[in-house]
């Protein structure tokens, strides 16, 4: 293990010399996944609770569709499927997109992500109390407005427990990145392994890196839950 | 139209090892699940913090992290107690080892009976005290009160959260063809490599997944009404 710590350790946490790896990789997979996976849930879950079923139905089709297939399996058509269509291969700047990696990885993750926090927002969006509508309306707020002031804002907040509940598993979801070549912290301690023979002390050395990653993340969540549902504490 | 090139027989094999893998997992981690939602509840503090323990490292960690060291450091630890054990008794050679689909379903069902830890004890405590000290004034030894009493009106409680975990479960095992299991993605993958449409076949693998998932639903919500024979839904 301390082998591996010297040896690997500033892998494991940033670089190899060449390009960003370890936590910093997988850093920032999550933030750039998550962070488009948010802009692409916010307006799909607003359209996902409209009436008209051809406003509905194609975001209802993208998340069963999405939720009900593994992430490896999208990583996997995206990442090995695409660059074998002719049209992809045919158009320069398709190729170049498809041909990185990180690139298709960040693609599949955003794709996946969003799904989930569409169908997570949507519920919240749901759950607006009946009074607050129409409170909004009798005051003679736009439909813009309603949702700028009103739905968002409310839904966002009751959205929160759930939604760190996806980040975190986000966060386990990084992991596959490395079947795609991105040097992220799994892809290092594959590395370790196969430079120690040591699987017990690579993997563990990164599940205890995990285990911080994940802890840091519910103890932030837990503080933003204190501040934005200050109004529900009893 | 929908033009397998001969390996349709394969990609119906790989499916079938994902369904047996994840019905397997699922019992297994119902098990323990199961044990370790009673030590969770239970008066003995050392149980419960093992079961705490275990429940917070096993969720903090991504399972494909938890997979590959289960799965390559078990058979080092299999590797040297069999050899131990030779060492000791020179007669006969013992060796164990561990293929892809046994090390899946353990692995599996030890990450998974954490998450289903978790939702057995939100359930068992969802269920009213007085019952079971009704059954137990009624001389009903602790077995049986678990099994008239505890069990049927848990799972009303837990099926919600059976079945999340069912989907992921049946998610998860797609990682399993990481570790060298012949499942559907590996199919898929071969008779990509095969034909150059990995596109397609993997696309038969997701919709094989959407298909299975679908079902489940199904099911689920079947379920889902015979636990709640007898429970009235408030009318709003």
């Amino acid at each position: 293990m301390i082998y591996i710590l010297q040896n690997f350790g500033r892998e494991f946490l940033y670089t190899d010399g060449y390009h960003i790896t370890g936590l910093a990789m997988t850093l920032w997979l999550l933030l750039i996944s998550c962070s488009i996976g948010f802009c692409i849930a916010l307006p799909l879950a607003i359209l996902r609770n409209a009436r008209n079923p051809l406003i509905w139905g194609p975001v209802w089709v993208y998340t069963f569709v999405i939720r009900g297939t593994p992430l490896y399996v999208q990583l996997l058509i995206i990442y090995t499927g695409f660059y074998g269509l002719d049209f992809v291969r045919n158009s320069a700047p398709l190729a170049a997109f498809f041909k990185q990696g990180i690139d298709c990885t960040l693609l599949a993750f955003a794709l996946n992500t969003g799904a989930y926090t569409t169908e997570i927002f949507a519920g919240a969006i749901r759950d607006t109390s009946f009074g607050e509508v129409e409170a909004a309306r009798s005051l003679g707020m736009s439909q813009f407005t309603l949702y700028r002031r009103i739905i968002i804002p409310s839904a966002l907040r009751r959205a929160l427990p759930v939604y760190s509940n996806e980040v975190i598993l986000m966060l386990h979801a990084t992991t596959l990145a490395f079947t795609a070549t991105v040097p992220d912290l799994l892809k290092v301690a594959n590395d370790a392994y196969a430079a120690t023979y040591n699987p017990f002390a690579s993997f563990a050395t990164v599940a205890l890196i995990y285990l911080c990653i994940s802890f840091t993340l519910i103890f932030a969540f837990r503080k933003a839950e204190g501040h934005f549902l200050a109004f529900l504490k009893p | 139209m929908l033009n397998l090139a001969g390996y349709g027989p394969q990609i119906f094999q790989g499916t079938i090892v994902t369904v047996e893998l994840s019905l397997l997992s699922l019992v297994v981690s119902f098990i323990i699940g199961l044990l370790g939602a009673s030590a969770k509840l239970s008066k003995s503090r050392f149980l419960r913090g093992l079961a705490t323990v275990y429940t917070t490292i096993i969720r903090g960690v991504p399972d494909l992290v938890l997979m590959l060291l289960i799965f390559y450091s078990l058979q080092i630890w299999l590797n040297d107690a069999t050899d131990y054990l030779n060492s000791i008794q020179n007669s006969i050679d013992f060796e164990v080892s561990l293929d892809p689909f046994t090390s899946g379903v353990i692995t599996l069902g030890f990450i998974y009976g954490a998450y289903f830890t978790e939702t057995f004890r939100g359930a068992f405590m969802a269920v009213p005290r007085g019952q079971l000290e009704a059954a137990r004034a009624f001389g009903m030894k602790p077995l049986l009160v678990f099994r008239r009493i505890l069990f049927p009106q848990m799972m009303r409680y837990a099926l919600p959260g059976l079945a999340n975990n069912w989907q992921v479960i049946l998610k998860a095992t797609a990682l399993v063809s990481l570790i060298g299991l012949s499942d559907i993605i590996k199919a898929a993958q071969y008779a990509g490599e095969g034909t150059f449409r990995t596109f397609f076949f993997m696309s038969i693998a997701g919709l094989v997944y959407l298909f299975l998932t679908t079902i489940s639903n199904g099911v689920l919500l079947l379920l889902e009404r015979k636990y709640a024979v007898g429970v009235r839904k408030a009318v709003l």
